[in-house]
């Protein structure tokens, strides 16, 4: 039933929260530590031990799918309701943070893609890997 | 008759945003094809029309929570309050599985984290030069920087202004519509020709829009590489920012 994706989806998140809060206490802060991505490890566990018993039906996905199809425009609602004439005054911060992090991305991809092609490269000279079946 | 309306708009707030919201992605959508040919995601542009809309509510009753403080569009608070976000946010972890991480390889796990940190410190440089002192701040900003969902996430966690995690969306925002846009034209720049270059790229940049749109305006044959690695960024974000790096900052700035 699309209902057990959907409270699936609740438990992770609550416990995700519950975990987030008991850690901000334990630590001594006023905060939520991590609960969101809490949650989601959770669900990426669960759905991957359910799928491998063959245990996730069709209607349970559905009930998943539903709300992560509904994560833009939630995204949205949220970007409807911030402080943006206060944060216009702040502008040039988000304009010149936004801007410099892609630039400064672009500029680590061909290091790093270059660690990525010795570890390829030496990884296809054991002969397992060459008897592993294309996927 | 008016009065009616009204009334019905205020006894269905929820209902009325799923409405609202819908128009505006139809909008947006639309005004991506028509004018950018689709090399602005409309999910991006959806997001700036939600600012833009925020800004005018703000505006009109000079309070802080934008859209949402003019009366009937009170919903909007509720469709994009903390509990939906979180929950619609957990469930975009569906779909993720640790054996395709696997398949990324070390390359690609590296310049996840890297990503991760590397685009956080920019975020926090930028906001310590802007004058924000304080580690909530500093930390909400640093998480825009990440992506705009790790930046509201923290700020809410942390319990940031609503000015400053409005200014974390935007930043967000401005790194995932740049990298749509500019992705194409610096491809040949930086290697950005075969499917390990685009598994790193998708982890350094981790914006699922950006990434995804830039690599299909490059070469569509890319972007199921970069969207395996983009998909786990948001994820880690939400899961070090407000804990690990939170705590780092905290231990810097009192």
């Amino acid at each position: 039933m699309v209902i057990y994706g959907v409270a699936l989806l609740a438990i992770c998140t609550l416990v995700g929260a519950f975990v987030g809060d008991m850690l901000g206490i334990v630590l001594g802060v006023e905060s939520n530590v991590g609960g969101v991505g809490v949650g989601m490890l959770m669900l990426v566990l669960i759905v991957d031990a359910l799928k491998k018993r063959g245990r996730l039906e069709l209607k349970t996905r559905e009930g998943l799918n539903f709300w992560s199809s509904m994560y833009i425009p939630i995204v949205v609602a949220m970007s409807a309701q911030q402080n943006v004439v206060a944060a216009v005054k702040g502008g040039p911060v988000a304009l010149i943070a936004g801007a410099g992090v892609v630039a400064v991305s672009f500029l680590l991809v061909p290091i790093l893609s270059k660690i990525g092609q010795k570890q390829r490269s030496t990884e296809q000279v054991t002969p397992e890997y060459r008897e592993e079946p294309v996927r | 008759m008016m009065d009616t309306l009204v009334s019905v708009f205020k006894n269905n707030g929820l209902v009325l945003s799923f409405a609202l919201i819908g128009v505006i992605m139809y909008v947006s959508y639309f005004l991506s094809d028509k004018l950018t040919r689709g090399r602005v995601h409309g999910s991006a542009i959806a997001i700036i029309l939600g600012l833009f809309v925020a800004y005018l509510g703000g505006i009109n009753t000079g309070g802080e929570k934008g859209l949402s403080d003019i009366g009937i569009f009170a919903g909007i608070g509720i469709m994009g309050g903390g509990m939906l976000r979180d929950f619609a946010i957990v469930s975009t972890a569906f779909g993720a599985s640790f054996d395709e991480i696997k398949k990324a390889g070390v390359g690609g796990v590296i310049s996840l984290f890297l990503g991760v940190i590397v685009s956080f410190v920019f975020g926090v440089i930028i906001a310590l030069a802007f004058g924000y002192t304080d580690a909530v701040s500093l930390t909400t900003i640093g998480a825009g920087t990440v992506t705009y969902i790790v930046g509201p996430v923290t700020g809410s966690a942390i319990g940031a202004s609503s000015e400053v995690i409005a200014l974390s969306i935007a930043a967000g925002l401005v790194k995932s519509v740049l990298t749509m846009t500019f992705t194409p034209f610096v491809a040949k720049y930086i290697g950005l020709n075969n499917p390990q270059s685009a598994l790193v790229f998708g982890g350094l940049l981790g914006t699922t829009s950006g990434v995804t749109g830039g690599l299909a305006a490059t070469d569509p044959k890319l972007v199921p590489y970069g969207a395996l690695t983009a998909t786990f960024y948001t994820g880690l974000g939400c899961l070090l920012v407000p804990s690990l790096f939170f705590f780092v900052m905290k231990a810097f700035f009192a």
